[in-house]
């Protein structure tokens, strides 16, 4: 085995850190759209709707993302269905942020005051003209410094997919070290490139706060 | 036949019965004024003309639109009642103009262009043609609240109902908005009113209606109600306001 | 082929799923207690006034709360042997438990602190009390009281991400999961039931905490 150079890990660990930019954006981009229907039915008028929603955003939210993953993944062959640690590690984190985002998202909602819900509905606008054409658009103001912010919950949330054997950046610093036996530098490395990539969104959303407020 | 015909209205909120069993028939052209001390009932009332409240018990109807206590679409009822609020209420989002145009295009799917004449001619008659383009953050409260009276009028309702539209406004921006609301009166549009300016509504209503405990105690023309109170709750309530 | 569920087959294993919830219960009561601590002092250490702790902490916060906690943990189990550090698994499970949570907390503490009416602080100042007293007597509790809700939800996320502890072999709730799953070879029936047992474990200790606030805060309240 040939000696592997710290450059050459850290090489390595960033083609790896391309997988987990890839799994993030597709989470947070399907579980943004997912998260937008629950929120949709979390808000809804009909009660059973906003129960069951409720329902979904709680059970989310209240078991291990590990566990999802796991369920996803064993959940597929027993439905007939072949699946990948791929496919599983995508599904399994959407379903995750589309809870998460739901409910930041409610939170957002229902800071618009009652009086616009009251001022549209005696326009006569139906529950959805409401939400695209009054709501929504003065949730979405302040609904973006936390959605910036939860961003970083899933890049870091990807690590977890590295159990069920999706090789990103945490899998491919488990088999450098394998390689390597230097845990102490490959893990370093592994952590600031998570930090390089979830830093600066993290900075990102705080600035985007603080212009909100001011702007109030 | 009257316009809006309320019957037997009851309204709870869990055990505090706040509509005890309303009749009212307003006629076209009519201009109603409610009123009544705090906790009366008043916006209850109003608010269940245009289904922002479920009623318990009773009808409402308004130009052959009905609504009874199960009924939940309530857009043919809201297609033809107008609604003003106390907090103005405009879209922030929006600028006057897209606050007028909103529903018009949204909800009656009328096209852009008329509805851009019927937007700029319902900000002309509350005086704001100029203020098309201005965000509601841009505007005094008085000009708010005209807009707002100009984004109902473009829904071309049969009814308006105003809960005290000039309660959250500067005493020196209360008459421009009941300047407008003047107008639309004698331009014959029908109005019910919630409102605690006693002067207005003796000057431009033609029907005073005094509620009381969440019932209708009295009714009739101003001047009778002003000087004739037939129940000694009005008496004192005439006597309250008119010390102010 | 309709597979054929067979729960019977993980509740053979009852005793193995109650060690794990055990431990898993274990790890959060002492990180909890070490990483609100830990919060409280880091608070206390950023908006002490002086420049070195705030940044050095400041550090702290940022490197935990822009890394996954998974690799928190291999940094600690695998990589501080290479230092002469060798903690037993769930030594280090802890120790990354508390470091975590002690970032967070600093972060949602300090939030408190920050919300702190400029009034109070002068009141105290104007009583001659030094700023350790005005911090420890006028400042903490009402910024604990107000960011508790908030911090009982992260410690809820810490509880739930404990679950990726069993990688380094501490025998929590999913060590236990994996270990029967491993015998059973019914891995979706396991992981379900073992899901459960995480739900229910978040309600109690969401439930739990929020008692605690309401005993703890409430009777200050009215004392003062
Ligand atoms: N959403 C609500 N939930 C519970 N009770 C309500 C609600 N809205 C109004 N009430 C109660 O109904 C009663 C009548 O209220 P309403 O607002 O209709 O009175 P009002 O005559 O308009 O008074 P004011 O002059 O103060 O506006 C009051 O006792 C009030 O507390
Ligand atoms: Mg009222």
């Amino acid at each position: 085995m040939p000696e592997f150079t710290t450059w050459d890990i850290l090489y390595n660990l960033i083609l790896a850190a391309r997988w987990t930019v890839v799994l993030s954006i597709l989470a947070f981009i399907c579980g943004g759209i997912a998260g937008l229907l629950v929120l949709l039915g979390r808000v809804s008028p009909l009660p059973w709707l906003r129960r069951t929603m409720n329902l979904y955003i709680e059970l989310f939210q209240g078991t291990p993302l590990l566990m999802q993953i796991f369920i996803v993944f064993f959940a597929f062959p027993l439905m007939g269905v072949e699946t990948t640690a791929w496919t599983a590690a995508v599904v399994a984190l959407t379903l995750f942020t589309s809870a998460y985002l739901a409910e930041i998202w409610r939170g957002c909602v229902e800071s618009v005051p009652k009086g616009q819900w009251e001022a549209s509905e005696s326009l006569a606008m139906s529950f959805t003209e409401q939400m695209r054409y009054v709501i929504l658009p003065q949730a979405l103001r302040v609904a973006v410094p936390p959605t910036v912010g939860f961003s970083v919950q899933v890049i870091k949330g990807t690590a977890v997919t590295s159990i069920i054997g999706f090789v990103e950046l945490t899998k491919a610093g488990t088999m450098i070290t394998n390689a390597t036996f230097q845990p102490f530098l490959v893990y370093g490395l592994v952590g600031l490139l998570y930090f390089a990539l979830c830093y600066p969104l993290s900075v990102y959303a705080k600035r985007l706060e603080r212009t909100l407020h001011v702007a109030r | 036949m009257s316009l809006v015909k309320l019957t037997g209205i009851h309204k709870s909120y869990g055990d505090n019965e706040v509509l005890k069993g309303i009749d009212l028939k307003v006629n076209e052209g009519q201009v109603v004024a409610l009123i009544g001390r705090s906790g009366s009932g008043k916006s209850t009332l109003l608010r269940t003309i245009n289904g922002l409240e479920r009623i318990n018990q009773g009808s409402i109807e308004v130009d052959g639109a009905c609504v009874d206590p199960g009924q939940s679409d309530l857009r043919a009822l809201r297609l033809k009642v107008g609604m003003v609020f106390q907090q103005f209420n405009l879209f922030p989002h929006l600028t006057a103009g897209q606050n007028v145009m909103l529903a018009p295009v949204v909800v009656k799917k009328q096209s852009k262009a008329d509805v851009r004449t019927i937007a700029e001619e319902a900000l002309a008659k509350v005086g704001l043609a100029d203020k098309f383009d201005a965000y509601p953050d841009q505007l005094s409260g008085g000009q708010q609240q005209r807009v707002a009276i100009a984004r109902s009028l473009a829904m071309k309702p049969r009814v308006m109902l105003c809960d005290e539209i000039t309660s959250a406004l500067d005493p020196e921006l209360v008459n421009e908005v009941l300047a407008v609301v003047r107008k639309l009166a004698e331009e014959g549009m029908t109005l019910l009113l919630v409102t605690h300016e006693m002067r207005f509504a003796r000057e431009v209503c033609d029907t005073l209606v005094f509620m009381h405990k969440g019932r209708i105690a009295e009714q009739g023309a101003p001047e009778e109600v002003f000087t004739k109170p037939a129940t000694p709750e009005l008496a004192q309530f005439i006597g309250m306001v008119t010390e102010r | 082929m309709a597979y054929s569920f067979d729960f019977p087959a993980v509740f053979d294993y009852t005793p193995v799923l109650v060690d794990g919830v055990v431990l898993t219960a274990a790890l959060t009561v002492v990180s909890t207690v070490a990483g609100v601590s830990i919060g409280i002092a880091g608070a206390a250490a950023r908006t002490s006034g002086v420049k070195a702790l705030d940044t050095a902490v400041g550090v702290y916060v940022e490197v935990i709360r822009n890394t996954p906690f998974l690799v928190q943990l291999f940094f600690i189990f695998f990589g501080l042997p290479t230092l002469g550090i060798r903690l037993p698994e769930w030594q280090a499970a802890v120790l990354a438990m508390v470091v975590n949570l002690g970032a967070y907390s600093t972060e949602i503490i300090r939030a408190g602190i920050q919300a702190t009416p400029r009034g109070l602080i002068e009141a105290g100042e104007s009583l001659a009390m030094t700023r350790a007293e005005i911090f420890r007597h006028i400042v903490i509790k009402p910024a604990m009281k107000k960011i508790w809700p908030a911090l009982s939800s992260q410690i809820v996320i810490v509880m739930l991400g404990s679950s990726v502890c069993s990688q380094i072999a501490a025998e929590e709730l999913t060590f236990a999961a994996n270990f029967i799953q491993s015998r059973n070879f019914r891995p979706f029936e396991v992981y379900f039931v073992v899901t459960a047992l995480y739900l229910g474990l978040a309600v109690l200790l969401r439930w739990l905490l929020a008692r605690f606030g309401n005993l703890v805060f409430a009777r200050r309240a009215a004392r003062a």
